[in-house]
């Protein structure tokens, strides 16, 4: 790498009016989240996921890993909602559209969320000395170098998570066998 | 302007998870329950790359792709059994699919 980028990265070069990036994506994401839980019709549902997907890569960015970003935009907002996107076309969705929306348990749903989120406030507040505040600056132009030296190994050793990634591979495999068997007409 | 700490994007990250969590346990249709649970695994990865950078290790965002790999065999089967089970009941609502209650 050029030492002179090297230099300006480490020396914690501070990005032009962070803060306001960060709270307009946050705000996107959590704003798009509540939209996927609340809209009557799942194709609306599923453009609000896509939108919360994109602003959680764009958090991604902002927290200096660019292979992340590009995988959460290539195989999420590119793949899986695909995937969701037909198989709302392929289930009938005009009659559940018109029906009731929440369970009849909503209350007792809604209460153990609630629960959920007390407990995360008081764990967030409690434990604020447990997050430093320094961020380290991980070199940003070579991470996707790192991360594929530990996926698949350097110098024709292994790398630490060789053996994990073939056994997603392997997770991959069957999880395509499960879809195209449960979908085939005679089970 | 103070500046963007872990602590902020721990809470964008609880604030998507307990999001998910109120649409698992309250909707009633099935595709939007599944997106929940997309939802829930994106709070936990945005969690792993912040704890990566805090840390200055990679480890976190290895984590966080093999998550995107788990969310991608998870929604393709998910959605199978969704099909198979829609062609031979005529619903996706989660209360209505109940052959295994009692």
């Amino acid at each position: 790498m050029n030492p002179a980028i090297n230099s300006a990265l480490n020396s914690g070069m501070a990005p032009v009016a962070t803060p306001w990036f960060f709270y307009a994506l946050a705000g996107l994401a959590v704003a798009s989240g509540m939209a996927v839980i609340t809209r009557r019709n799942a194709v609306h549902s599923a453009l609000a996921l896509i939108v919360t997907l994109l602003s959680v890569a764009g958090l991604y960015l902002m927290l200096y890993a660019p292979f992340v970003a590009g995988v959460q935009i290539i195989v999420y907002a590119g793949g899986i909602m695909v995937l969701f996107l037909f198989v709302i076309m392929l289930v009938n969705l005009d009659r559940s559209s018109k029906e009731r929306q929440f369970n009849r348990m909503w209350p007792v749903g809604l209460a153990a969320a609630c629960a959920l989120l007390a407990l995360f406030v008081s764990v967030i507040v409690k434990g604020k000395a447990l997050f430093p505040d320094r961020g380290m600056t991980l070199p940003e132009s070579s991470n996707t170098q790192q991360v594929a030296a530990m996926l698949y190994g350097e110098a024709g050793r292994m790398g630490q998570y060789t053996f994990a990634f073939e056994i997603a591979s392997l997770l991959l495999l069957v999880a395509i066998l499960g879809a195209v068997i449960m979908t085939k007409k005679k089970i | 302007m103070v500046p963007i700490t872990t602590l902020h994007y721990l809470v964008v990250a609880a604030a998507l998870f307990v999001l998910g969590v109120i649409g698992v346990l309250t909707r009633r249709n099935v595709v939007i329950v599944l997106m929940s649970i997309e939802l829930i695994l994106n709070a936990v990865n945005l969690n792993l790359v912040a704890f990566s950078r805090m840390w200055g290790y990679l480890h976190g965002q290895l984590f966080a792709i093999f998550i995107v790999v788990d969310a991608a065999a998870e929604a393709a089967v998910g959605l199978g059994i969704l099909i198979a089970f829609f062609r031979n009941k005529e619903t996706i609502n989660v209360d209505e699919i109940d052959l295994l209650k009692w």
